[in-house]
């Protein structure tokens, strides 16, 4: 940064870094939205989890697990073992946020997602003061935090009318196999990772308190750092 | 009353994730192999839950296409992310496959 930019100027440079990764949530959006109205949770509390939540993956599974009858326990877990991640991007993004004030380093985590974390630690590479991270992780977050509501929310409202015989349902897994795809990046320890977690689910499906995601996730974990071990 | 239950617990359990080092263990850092291990979180969770929902029909694999057309599309999709990572032409070209293959059988 050559002079200090203005603080309107710097939440706009998140929101414009942070918007064609608003394109992809749309979609996402609204088939979490379609499949919260469609499912036992409903569209209320559906919608409600787009704000208590505001994880988009973690969300869609949560709506998976309780519509098989899963206990509270595991849903719970799972979903936490899938946003664990959020503590490796919260230790990458610390030591830029670390003059901040604790008011703003309570509140910025809240819109810490996937994408929001993607354009700012790239962003952050570049010299910048901590005002100016603190605006752009804010129009970052907000930007895809809107887009994240008015997707669910279109979603939520449109899901009732849908007819059965669409397969909607079926954009569940849809989504998740886009994540995968991004997920996996075509490196080998990943894709170990994905193919030892995917069967590992598929063996112990019939496994007692719906753990199979869990055992999956885990599995497919170990199979990652032991792939990586072998050929990095 | 559970599900709300539920969407507290993941609320708290993931905003204390996400505010772990940011808000308050700000001069530590993850050590290099959990790390590491977190990176595979998402392939393997994410391919956990793709994999059954596609591939089981009624409560057993089927991969024939008349019976359980949604693997078969699923494949379609795959392929499709991988070339592309797209969310959108993943989610175009499975659901045309998966229609197109319903009015096929």
């Amino acid at each position: 940064m050559a002079q200090t930019p203005s603080a309107r100027s710097s939440v706009r440079d998140g929101v414009v870094a942070v918007s064609p990764l608003m394109v992809g949530v749309a979609p996402f959006g609204i088939i979490f939205g379609v499949a919260a109205a469609a499912s036992s949770v409903g569209s209320g509390l559906g919608y409600a989890s787009s704000f208590i939540i505001f994880a988009g993956a973690a969300q869609l599974a949560m709506l998976q697990l309780i519509d098989v009858g899963a206990a509270v326990v595991t849903v719970v877990a799972t979903a936490l073992v899938m946003n664990s991640r959020y503590v490796m991007y919260s230790a990458a993004l610390s030591p830029h946020f670390r003059e901040l004030s604790l008011g703003a380093r309570l509140a910025l985590p809240y819109l810490l997602v996937d994408q929001a974390f993607a354009v700012s630690i790239i962003r952050f590479q570049e010299p910048s003061d901590p005002a100016y991270r603190r605006r752009f992780f804010l129009g970052a977050g907000l930007g895809l935090w809107t887009a994240w509501h008015i997707a669910s929310g279109v979603g939520v409202l449109v899901g009732a009318q849908l007819p059965e015989k669409w397969s909607l349902d079926f954009a569940v897994p849809l989504m998740f196999l886009a994540l995968l795809a991004t997920a996996v990046q075509n490196k080998l320890p990943a894709a170990a990772a994905a193919i030892v977690g995917g069967l590992v689910a598929v063996i112990f499906q019939g496994a007692p308190y719906q753990l199979w995601l869990i055992l999956g996730t885990i599995a497919g974990v170990c199979a990652g750092m032991v792939a990586q071990r072998v050929r990095p | 009353m559970s599900n709300w239950l539920i969407v507290l617990g993941i609320g708290i359990g993931t905003y204390a994730a996400r505010v772990s080092f940011i808000g308050g263990l700000g001069k530590r850092r993850l050590p290099r192999s959990v790390e590491r291990a977190l990176t595979y979180v998402a392939p393997a969770v994410f391919a956990a839950l793709v994999l059954p929902a596609v591939l089981f029909n009624d409560g057993a694999a089927d991969v024939t296409p008349t019976a359980n057309p949604r693997f078969l599309a699923a494949v379609v999709a795959a392929v499709v992310g991988f070339a592309t990572k797209s969310v959108a032409a993943v989610f175009v070209i499975g659901m045309v496959t998966l229609w197109l293959l319903d009015s096929l059988t």
